[in-house]
């Protein structure tokens, strides 16, 4: 049985719900104000009413004017302030988060965990624990969209999108593709069901393991020749790729990057894009070698490679 | 025709020439007419052939959604119909509406001109319009499009099995039409005004459709790159879009609302123009703040072109983009919260009368304000997140398109009329007409700011049945605005053959317009008027506004109407 779909849960829903409800609050007062001017105005010099129409000076006409567009222009710019600040607070994931590879298809979702556990339409996480979603589509734009978290984010081709969430109460949430994408776009339904971080433990261990995307991004590596020039023990002098994931990368032409997904996707396809000082330009491109799976079971391969071991 | 056989015109000392819709009576001579005037008249009954259509897809929309599963018509029929009624609706009937039609009507008049800069471009652009529109139309009888109105990329170029490139050369089409319409409005302005129109002298209508031509000469060659990079992509296989050649689908989004958010613009500021004339002259005032209101207009005009991003705050956009683009669409809350306050205090210590026209521009001031400041949770990046591609947004666009621009065309529709045909309609069932729309308006879409909220997506055919009790009102209320848009067609056709005569300027308003015979001769003015006052000129600058007089002729209009000769 899954909660309802406005239910409430998680970081981001909070700080909304007050968002919310206070501009909620607001236009309520202005749309008072201005139907009250409205109607009382009509009222009051409806024709044929013999009340006495004042005069306005040009003077008060001037201050009158200049009150409301100071008056606008201030509540305006507090409100981007105050809801742009929100944005930026949470805009990045916290340190340690969790991360799923989510891959969207029409119609349906489906989600890879660090393991290699596997699911479809359905995403298991533990409450608690903020999540760092990485999202694919393998063909048109899709919207991962859970109105609990009160969070959406684009899932275009050919990108990797990033998301974070974390659900503070353990419960089924909905999960809807918000952007239109064909004929199955509203069947394109899901449920992500948070769980105490115990039962987690042990739904994963439930779980069958291998295949994976890291295990097929392992693979990949050796068969299609990465390992060839970034294997530790490789003549070729190319960068060691253990522990990239996440550093600060300077670049041949000055710039420093930092080695996030987009960064190791466009190293692989687009390799002549950014070149690593100190290194030369020799890496071939791998776009027409490598289908979109395969990219990204590549890049979750990489990603796991902590540094800690070889 | 003489003064004698127009009841209810003064007495001129001299005679009239015949009317503009005596000039001529032949198909043949409206087919290939070059007056204003008569063009004017041409788009108003292809938009309402376009309206009904998209009408039609919307009822039909809203009979599917009053049962949570998808069982009136089949996912793939949906998708076409929301298409269909989108594509209509926007590039069609609202893009078009005011501008094309009273704006055509009016605008040459309002500047005591004889006809636009350049009458045979105009009538081309009917042409133009009309051959878009039967272009997108064929897509709908061959089988449909099903990609949204919007067209998004690569599901437009790569994946859907739909009529598009049809569809969209129909819409490339009616942009040129919107090009050679918004050029000749520009060309006119400052070319045909009469002696002593200066700038500041223009009635706001005027100014209103001169910054919507800007923005249509300056936003539409957007679209139309984009459209024929679309069609390309699909007839030659560009690659543009698509991904896995370099392409990039989000690039349409940018270009798309490059152009479609300024034409939001578009739909709304010619209305913003239309209430104005019609407020000013049912409380008898002058508009509050002349120099504010044409700033406004300018300021929207500009600003327009510079907050496409708050569509694309989900797509992956840079947290620094977003942020701008949120500033932005702050920032331009601002010159409309100016219209909508400064409209409130025209008026104050005015004589208010409530004609159908005025019920009209009332219910815009307030749907439009609803519209805008639902604007603002829009603006708000993190609330965006949460709203975007739900029915809020739905509610959000047709507070502002319906029943901001679909009340102002009616509220002006109301007011030219009896310029345009010298008749009057039946005024009580105009009243209630407009109080039914307003009625059924939100009824209809109200709901949806809440379905929105709790995270319905838009564009779906079969939804949650925890949404079923708020969609089942809002179809409810498309039944009352049904019937509401169905009356007047219904009073305007018995005004024609029916309705008393009008006389010259049956509100007292103060436009040139007015200071011609109606309906106009041909040549608007039999001596082109001189211009010494500013617009709006219900009062003394300071001094204190008066009652309407009574309109002298209005006993010889009583009488029963002129025979049809
Ligand atoms: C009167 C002028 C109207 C205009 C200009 C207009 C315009 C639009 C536009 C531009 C869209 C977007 C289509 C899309 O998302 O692809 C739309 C969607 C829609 N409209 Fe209207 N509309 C009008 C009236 C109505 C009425 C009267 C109703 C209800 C009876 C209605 C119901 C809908 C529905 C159900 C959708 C689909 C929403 C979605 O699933 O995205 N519209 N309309
Ligand atoms: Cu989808």
């Amino acid at each position: 049985m899954s909660d309802a779909i406005w239910s409430r849960a998680g970081a981001h829903a909070e700080s909304f719900d007050r968002l919310f409800t206070v501009l909620t609050g607001f236009s309520v007062l202005i749309l008072l104000l201005v139907a009250g001017l409205i109607v009382g105005f009509s009222i009051r010099f409806r024709s044929g009413s013999k009340v006495t129409r004042h005069k306005v000076s040009r003077l008060i006409h001037r201050e009158i004017e200049i009150g409301w567009i100071a008056a606008t222009a201030i509540v305006a710019l507090f409100f981007f302030w105050w809801t742009t600040s929100a944005n930026l607070q949470q805009a990045a994931a916290p340190a340690g988060a969790m991360e799923i590879h989510i891959e969207a298809k029409q119609w349906m979702w489906k989600a890879s965990h660090p393991d290699g556990t596997r699911e479809i339409s359905t995403l298991h996480v533990p409450a608690g624990q903020p999540v760092r979603l990485y999202l694919n589509s393998q063909d048109v734009i899709h919207s991962f969209f859970v109105p609990a978290f009160r969070l959406k984010q684009d899932v275009v081709p050919g990108r990797t999108a990033t998301m974070w969430f974390r659900a503070d109460r353990a419960g089924t949430y909905p999960l809807l593709c918000a952007e239109y994408c064909g004929t199955g776009h509203s069947r394109m339904l899901g449920e992500i069901v948070v769980m105490e971080p115990a039962d987690f433990a042990a739904w994963l261990d439930s779980r069958p393991q291998g295949g994976g995307m890291i295990a097929a991004g392992r693979m990949l590596f050796t068969s299609v020749g990465c390992s060839g020039c970034h294997a530790p023990g490789s003549t070729v002098h190319a960068p060691d790729l253990d522990g990239l994931y996440g550093r600060q990368v300077p670049l041949a032409d000055g710039r420093v990057v930092t080695a996030d997904a987009a960064y190791i996707q466009d190293s692989i396809l687009l390799p002549r894009r950014d070149i690593v000082a100190g290194y030369a330009p020799i890496m071939p491109d791998f776009a027409d070698l490598l289908d979109e799976d395969e990219v990204a079971a590549l890049v979750a391969y990489i990603r796991s490679l902590k540094g800690d071991a070889s | 025709m003489t003064d004698a056989a127009r009841p209810g015109t003064p007495d001129r000392g001299y005679s009239l020439p015949p009317s503009y819709l005596n000039a001529g009576t032949t198909l043949k001579s409206w087919l290939l007419t070059t007056d204003h005037k008569r063009i004017g008249l041409l788009y108003l009954a292809s938009i309402t052939v376009f309206f009904m259509i998209g009408g039609i897809a919307a009822a039909v929309m809203r009979t599917e959604l009053m049962t949570p599963a998808g069982d009136l018509v089949s996912a793939d029929t949906y998708n076409r119909l929301f298409t269909l009624h989108g594509v209509i609706m926007v590039w069609f009937f609202l893009i078009p509406a005011v501008p094309t039609t009273l704006g055509n009507f009016v605008l040459p008049l309002a500047i005591g001109a004889r006809d636009v800069a350049f009458p045979r471009l105009n009538l081309f652009s009917w042409y133009l319009n009309i051959a878009g529109g039967s272009l997108a139309l064929s897509a709908l009888l061959l089988g449909g499009v099903d990609t949204g109105w919007t067209f998004y990329t690569p599901y437009s170029t790569l994946y859907s099995n739909s009529y598009v490139t049809l569809a969209a050369a129909g819409v490339f089409v009616a942009g040129f039409s919107s090009i050679a319409t918004g050029l000749n409005f520009i060309v006119t302005v400052h070319t045909q005004r009469t002696e002593g129109m200066g700038w500041m002298r223009l009635p706001l209508f005027v100014w209103s459709i001169y910054a919507t031509s800007i923005i249509l000469v300056l936003a539409t060659p957007a679209l139309a790159i984009v459209l024929a990079m679309i069609v390309g992509e699909r007839v030659f296989d560009l690659g543009l879009f698509d991904p896995r050649r370099g392409g990039d689908p989000i690039l349409f989004q940018h270009i798309f609302w490059f152009y479609s958010h300024p034409a939001v613009y578009i739909m709304i500021l010619p209305g913003m123009g239309v209430v104005t004339e019609v407020l000013t002259c049912f409380s008898r005032r002058k508009v509050f703040g002349y120099e504010a209101m044409v700033f406004a207009i300018l300021g929207i005009a500009i600003f327009g072109f510079f907050v496409w991003g708050h569509h694309m705050f989900v797509s992956g956009q840079s947290t620094f983009a977003s942020l701008i683009f949120s500033l932005l669409s702050f920032v331009i809350a601002v010159p409309s919260a100016i219209k909508v306050f400064n409209w409130s205090a025209t008026l104050y210590g005015g004589h208010i009368t409530f004609e159908a026209s005025m019920l009209y521009a009332l219910g815009f001031v307030g749907l439009f304000t609803m519209g805008g400041l639902t604007g603002l949770f829009l603006a708000s990046i993190p609330i965006d997140v949460h709203v975007t591609d739900t029915y809020f947004i739905v509610a959000h666009f047709h507070y502002i398109m319906v029943g901001g621009m679909v009340s102002a065309f009616f509220a002006g529709l109301h007011f030219w009329w009896p310029k345009i045909t010298g008749r009057m309609y039946s005024e009580g069932f105009a009243r209630a007409a407009a109080l039914l729309m307003f009625v059924g308006f939100n009824v209809t879409f109200f709901p949806q700011f809440i379905l929105g909220f709790m995270g319905m997506p838009r564009r779906y055919w079969s939804y949650p049945p925890e949404f079923q009790i708020l969609n089942l009102m809002s179809s409810f209320g498309a039944m009352i605005l049904t019937l509401a848009y169905a009356l007047p067609m219904i009073y305007f056709a018995l005004s024609l053959w029916r309705g008393r005569m009008a006389g010259d300027n049956p509100w007292r308003a103060t436009g040139l317009e007015w200071a011609t015979a109606s309906p106009p001769p041909r040549e608007n003015f039999v001596q082109r008027p001189v211009v010494d006052r500013a617009p709006y000129d219900y009062h003394p600058a300071h001094g204190e506004p008066t009652e309407r007089e009574d309109d002298p002729d209005r006993e010889k209009r009583d009488d029963r109407p002129e025979d049809p000769a």
